[in-house]
């Protein structure tokens, strides 16, 4: 024995492992995905073959060329039979490999459960500790639930080693299976006191992840861990500890009262000894817990200046980790890192990019209305020197987010602010071209006061769109070029050059700019030129309007040939409409005001979240059908009228007010969904019912003349530094006019469209705006339900662990144990339609050492092969013929492919030598005459009146064993998501076979019916022995959601042979098809309920042609209907129509004409899907013919 | 939260970086991002100055604002940690100085194509330190203990038959050219700052 290891490991030493592999990538650098692909080549050679340790050896490799970023899943089933050897060695290689690849997307997963549950009661502790380490890794929601309690075990097994592992991954579960957090918690709390120190951190690690998600559930154990705190000399413990003291503070002040004093005497004691480390630390904690308390500004104000020395501290890490800590305290007492503005302004000179993002993160919550400008001029230097173009990524949207936080809350000056937008529209290369856009939008929408000045500014960048657009397709920076059109189209009124603008949309340059940038141009060019129209026309320039018409008609052209759909749209339409006017224009009619009203109405602002905050009327029942549902077969034809007719409705822009209170709710509401659905929308809509209320305060808003006194000089390109100089003189002014009189000047208030200035502190206050500005509220719906839920995200993983943990546990509350299922469970009632299956018989070629007890009843494994053979096969049976006849011709043709099957076997598996000659044996045998492989028989089940159905053959070999198989689908008129499978067992062996359990590979689709509270991968015991010779059936019921594809589901029958030198496992592998045909149900139907079907025109049609058909008629739809269940509704000469139902009922009609050698088949379903999949079947079907 | 979950090397011209990068398991990644991942990575450590702090933010790549990467730069290695907000900076430091102590002590005097051509035993050592994104371990010597007790069992499972194999094997290395033995850890000193003690 020894000596044949040896040798073969002699054979294998000149394969490559893993560093012959690595040496030859390292040498093939020309050629590398070339070498790599042949060793990928040698690796899938190497796995093909049986000894396992060639098998490790590729996985190995293929562990490596994974981190190379080669896809290795299609080895994942490889990868589990390495992580079931026997070998600690190869145990690892495997689960290495598999916490490298798998995920929860892997299918083959679920097939790891019985090995993970093997090796976690493994008695080598390594067996158990690398199946923990890899299970941690590729741990699924199914592996949570199954293994919880294995794990659950392990936390208390007597090797801390163990221990240690087990509490950590139970973190891992809880987060998969929420469930067994409330079960698994008592042990847990445990393990924090447990004499091993790893343990107890691991322990303290868990619960400090779960604590930090949901803290409340977790404040009881705050006296446990300031027990820990006190005690643990483990730093890891400590920090965590501490840290979990931070969140549970806030929640509890009085914990905080308890642990600030000791911890402000720490940070004393390490400034004595200048352990700017322990500074760090212990201040970052005290933040964390002052956070809690509000009103203790002595500790607040201590770590502030403790953390200034950190961040003056030449040690970078450090420094950080001062800034850092100091946006902890930015969140709750603003008012004292402020006072350190200048050293953080320092910080942005920094050369180290960290610290500066940092510093940056810090400026967000330190502006204020009076340092608002310093600060962005700082900044917009800073834009500038920038090298990298994150950092100046990062810049930019650190601008508009100071400049735009709260509302523009600190924003005193509009014009300044458009101009700092639009000097940020000059960086190459920036991401956020989208974002500016957006700002210019909000700011022109919302600020009335500054569209004129907006207009201005958008036209320039208009004229200049060359030096924007000039790499336009490489950088974001174009899409402000959406916003400068859409805002000088939607408030062209204030455009002063309108003409010199429309000219600069039409240039052919335009046309190189991204599709829905093009779009909002020649949208935005009808606006303009509507105006221009309008203002000609009150002019009396005649010639004037008719030379903008042509010129609009000469360019347009270039639009229409755009590649981009939309803007192709747009423009041929538009250049129709134009070419209209013209003509009006011709005849001398007035069309100005006609264009001009197409554009009418004005735009509100609506906020983002408005939808969510409509409160449902009082007795409105959303969920309530409007009309009743037509009937299925309709329904779907129903459906996209009555889309295609809301959305109608919703495109066009209401102008009337509504008189009435409910449809102007309803309308509203369609329009917010709608703008919820669309990503173009820009958050604004408009209402009627708004305009219509403001219209009488329109006048009341002071529109501000615009003081010019900021020279427009460089074209597009205003400088904002301007405003800031201005902006110091007129508060200067102001001020000095304050002095003298008393700050009569009552601000006017505007109702709820004005800002909230009251809200601002005394020192902001002085200074007022430099215009007064309205700030368009954004609008709600009325009786908005204020509620701060839309911030938390329902998707949160962590909130399934908000669980309470201090109620007892209910007996319900048990983590699943495997357990045997009740045979009785499954005996479904209805019976139905046999489906023959054809068994394979196959030489075994591995020996199972499943440990299984509850299987193998403590019987020892023989050693011995046995050799057996199975041939699945599948018959079909039809009532009116006899079955008899028709298994036998199967039979002969089966005998033929069962050896060819054998042989491909043998290529396909590495099976020994040994093993190989008795299989050939075997062979020869049965080639003689079937004595030894007992014969086959096929039995067809009685059938039922509805029963239908019948598998197909399965193209592929299956493995043989002593039993025999042969299933039947059939449909259950009683319930439309379920099939029984009937399956004959039969023992073809001289062995008696016992404990059989079948089980399936469920799909998505498909599921087989197990008893409740049994996992998906436990197997379905059989309920019944078989002695040699004897056959019986039993049924199997199968849910499915959708019946429209044929299915095949792949399953494993296991079971012990017993005779005369023993028992062994052995395992039946095998596929059952669900045709699509085996959905349907003979139903017989009458001509004239036929023909209505037919006309009711809610069927897809389909149809196939097959040629070569010799088969009489009669035969022929003899066929279609006892394979393929459908039932002749009448005949006529050579043509036929059938009808059958599914069991979700579907209609399926069929027209069956037959030509001279060719048959036709017309077929309506109400499902396209489920048709051509019939379709197709009936093809196979009659292809054979 | 720290893990690893991959571990590669990159090779440029003259040197050689290497660094376990760890990033959240419980995302599906694919190949693509993984190696996106890496590249990104290595591209925003590799052209960072010696004498600036150890943390960086990596934003969405990986995973978003509460995520940072902390590294340490041993002569031509980087080792890159990626965690979350729920674990201290300076601790993770440490635990980086551990991981290649630990190294030093399981590869005797380690280097870094030790670390090339062994990362399966890489990676066996970060998995008694990190297990599935949590710091499992930070003893060495409990580390070693354990490394040192799998590599025991792995020899006398190999037992006889593995004779023939290592033999080989050692021929094989004969022919590599002479393996340059310097990783010189602590040559470069980070200023490893000690945890505070709170007592």
């Amino acid at each position: 024995m020894a000596l044949k290891m040896v040798k073969g490991s002699i054979d294998r030493m000149f394969d490559k492992n893993l560093q012959d592999l690595v040496r030859g990538i390292r040498n093939h650098k020309e050629d590398e995905a070339k070498y790599i692909s042949q060793c990928i080549d040698e690796i899938k050679q190497e796995l093909k073959q049986d000894n396992i340790a060639v098998k490790a050896n590729a996985v190995c490799k293929l562990t490596y060329l994974q981190m190379l970023g080669y896809d290795i899943s299609w080895a994942a089933f490889n990868i589990i039979e390495v992580m079931s050897a026997s070998k600690f060695t190869f145990k690892r290689i495997g689960y290495l490999a598999a916490s490298q690849c798998f995920h929860e997307g892997t299918d083959v997963i679920m097939l790891t459960t019985n090995q993970i549950r093997k090796d976690l009661s493994s008695p080598n502790q390594y067996d158990t500790g690398v199946a923990l380490t890899g299970l941690s890794c590729f741990v699924t929601p199914d592996l949570a639930r199954d293994l919880a309690n294995d794990i659950m075990t392990l936390m208390s097994h007597t090797k801390p080693y163990i221990r240690k592992k087990a509490v950590l991954i139970m973190y891992k579960v809880f987060l998969k299976y929420p469930e067994s957090l409330r079960p698994a918690f008592p042990r847990l709390k445990e393990k924090l006191e447990d004499p091993d120190p790893g343990v107890q951190s691991a322990a303290v690690n868990v619960i400090c992840e779960l604590a930090r998600r949901n803290p409340k559930n977790y404040l009881s154990l705050a006296p446990l861990f300031f027990k820990l705190m006190t005690s643990s000399t483990n730093n890891w413990v400590l920090i965590k500890i501490i840290k979990l003291f931070g969140a549970l503070t806030p929640l509890e002040p009085r914990l905080g009262k308890k642990l600030i004093e000791p911890l402000t005497n720490l940070i004393h004691s390490h400034s004595q000894h200048r352990d700017l480390t322990g500074i760090c630390a212990s201040v970052s904690v005290l933040i964390s817990l002052s956070s809690g308390m509000p009103n203790h500004s002595a500790s607040i104000q201590l770590c502030v200046q403790k953390l200034r020395i950190l961040i003056e501290d030449s040690d970078q890490n450090l420094k950080y980790l001062g800034l850092l800590a100091m946006s902890k305290i930015l969140k709750t007492h603003p008012k004292s890192v402020q006072s350190h503005k200048d050293l953080i302004l320092q910080c942005l000179d920094d050369k180290d990019e960290s610290i500066r993002l940092r510093a940056l993160d810090l400026l967000y919550g330190m502006v204020s209305k009076k340092n608002l400008m310093e600060i962005v001029k700082k900044l917009m230097i800073h834009v500038d020197k920038a090298e990298g173009t994150t950092y100046r990524d990062e810049l930019l949207t650190k601008i508009i987010d100071i400049c735009s936080q709260s509302n523009y809350q600190y924003i005193t000056n509009f014009e300044w602010y458009i101009s700092i937008l639009v000097e940020l529209t000059r960086l190459e290369g920036t991401r956020h071209g989208h974002l500016i856009a957006a700002q210019m939008l909000d700011v022109a929408i919302r600020v009335k006061a500054i569209r004129r000045f907006a207009v201005s500014q958008m036209a320039m960048l208009l004229d200049n769109a060359h030096l924007i657009a000039s790499n336009a397709q490489r950088n974001g920076i174009c899409e402000v070029l959406y916003a400068a059109a859409w805002i000088c189209g939607e408030f062209s009124e204030h455009l002063e050059e309108a003409n010199q603008t429309l000219e600069a949309m039409l240039r052919p340059k335009v046309t190189t700019l991204p599709g829905h940038i093009q779009a909002v141009y020649v949208q935005n060019m009808v606006k303009l030129y509507a105006s221009i129209l309008q203002q000609k026309e009150q002019a009396g320039e005649k010639e004037a309007a008719q030379e903008i018409t042509q010129l609009m008609i000469e360019r347009l052209p270039q639009f229409v040939q755009s590649a981009d759909l939309e803007v192709q749209e747009r423009a041929s339409c538009i250049l129709q409409l134009i070419k209209y006017i013209q003509k009006l224009q011709i005849k001398e009619v007035p069309v100005a005001e006609e264009v001009i009203a197409l554009f009418a109405g004005e735009l509100n602002p609506v906020a983002p979240k408005a939808q969510k905050k409509v409160p449902v009327p009082e007795g409105l029942d959303l969920d309530a059908w409007i009309n009743e549902p037509p009937s299925d077969s309709e329904s779907e034809d129903e459906k996209p009228k009555t889309i295609f007719h809301e959305e109608e409705q919703r495109h066009s822009r209401h102008r009337q007010p509504e008189i009435d209170e409910e449809e102007l709710a309803r309308r509203r509401e369609a329009r917010k969904q709608e703008q919820a659905n669309n990503p173009f929308y820009i958050k604004s809509s408009p209402s009627p019912q708004k305009r219509y209320q403001d219209t009488p305060g329109v006048e009341h808003i002071p529109v501000v003349q615009i003081d010019l006194s900021v020279p427009l000089k460089v074209p597009g390109m205003p400088m904002s530094d301007q405003y800031v100089k201005l902006e110091e003189e007129r508060r200067h002014k102001q001020k000095l006019e304050k002095d003298k009189k008393k700050k009569k000047q009552k601000k006017e208030k505007r109702g709820k469209h004005h800002r909230h200035n009251s809200l601002h502190t005394e020192s902001e206050e002085d200074i007022a705006p430099a215009h007064h500005v309205d700030i368009i509220t954004e609008e709600m719906p009325e009786n908005a339900l204020p509620s701060d839920e839309d911030d938390k995200d329902p998707n949160d993983p962590y909130k399934a662990l908000d669980i309470d943990l201090d109620k007892p546990l209910a007996d319900s509350e048990k983590l699943p144990v495997q357990r045997h299922r009740n045979v009785e469970t499954l005996k479904s009632p209805d019976s139905e339609v046999p489906l023959v299956e054809k068994k394979s018989k196959k030489p075994k070629k591995k020996e199972k050492k499943h440990k299984d007890k509850e299987r193998d009843k403590g019987k020892k494994k023989e050693k011995e092969k046995k050799v057996v053979e199975e041939e699945e096969e599948e018959k079909k049976s039809e009532p009116a013929m006899g079955t008899a006849v028709v298994a036998e011709s199967q039979e002969v043709k089966k005998e033929g492919r069962e050896e060819q099957d054998e042989e491909e076997e043998d290529e396909g598996k590495k099976s020994s030598k040994h093993k190989k000659k008795k299989h050939k044996k075997e062979k020869e045998e049965k080639s003689k005459d079937k004595k030894k492989s007992k014969k086959k028989s096929h039995h067809s089940e009685e059938e039922p009146p509805e029963s239908v159905q019948n598998g197909t053959l399965e193209d592929e070999p299956l493995p043989v064993s002593s039993c025999a198989q042969t299933y039947d689908i059939q449909g259950n008129l009683q319930n439309d998501s379920q099939v029984t499978v009937s399956v004959i067992f039969e023992n073809k062996s001289t062995s008696f076979l016992k404990s059989m359990e079948l089980n399936v590979l469920d799909s998505l689709n498909t599921k087989m019916l197990r008893p409740e509270g049994s996992s998906v991968h436990d197997g379905i015991p059989v309920p019944f022995q078989l002695p040699p010779g004897i056959s019986n059936e039993a049924q199997f019921v199968f849910t499915l959601q959708s019946i429209v594809m044929a299915q095949k589901l792949k399953g494993t029958l296991s079971f012990i042979v017993k005779n005369d030198e023993g028992s062994t496992h052995e395992k039946l592998d095998f596929k059952l098809h669900f045709s699509c045909a085996s959905y349907l149900i003979t139903t017989p139907c009458y001509s004239d309920a036929f023909a209505k079907l037919l006309e009711s025109g809610d069927l897809h049609m389909s149809s196939i042609k097959v040629d070569g058909i010799s088969i009489s008629f009669q035969h022929l739809l003899a066929k279609i209907c006892f394979h393929h269940h459908f039932s002749v509704v009448e005949r006529v000469d050579s043509c036929a129509s059938m009808y059958s139902r599914s069991i979700q009922g579907h209609h399926v009609c069929l027209l069956v004409k037959k030509g001279e050698n060719s048959v036709s088949i017309d077929g309506k379903c109400n499902d396209s899907t489920l048709l051509s999949n019939l379709l197709d079947e009936m093809k196979e079907t009659l292809s054979k013919c | 939260m720290t893990s690893y979950y991959l571990h590669f090397s990159v090779e440029e011209q003259h040197d050689h970086e290497e660094s376990p990068l760890s990033g959240q398991p419980d995302q599906v990644k694919s190949e693509d991002t993984q190696q996106q991942i890496i590249r990104e990575t290595f591209h925003l450590v590799s052209k960072r100055d010696e004498n600036v702090c150890n943390f960086l933010e990596g934003g969405l790549l990986i995973g978003g604002s509460d995520n940072k990467l902390i590294y340490r730069h041993y002569a031509t290695l980087y080792f890159v940690f990626c965690v979350d907000s729920s674990e201290s900076e300076l601790g993770i430091l440490d635990l980086i100085q551990v991981f290649v102590e630990t190294l030093d002590k399981c590869f005797e005097n380690v280097c870094e194509l030790d670390l090339i051509f062994h990362v399966d035993k890489v990676h066996n050592i970060l998995a008694e330190m990190v297990m599935g994104g949590m710091v499992l371990e930070t003893n060495m010597n409990e580390i070693v203990t354990q490394i040192d007790a799998q590599n025991k069992l792995e020899k006398s499972e190999a037992g006889l038959a593995g004779a023939p194999a290592r033999a080989v094997s050692a021929v094989k290395n004969m022919n590599l050219p002479e393996i340059p033995r310097n990783i010189n850890i602590g040559d470069i000193s980070i200023k490893v700052p000690n945890l505070p003690t709170f007592k």
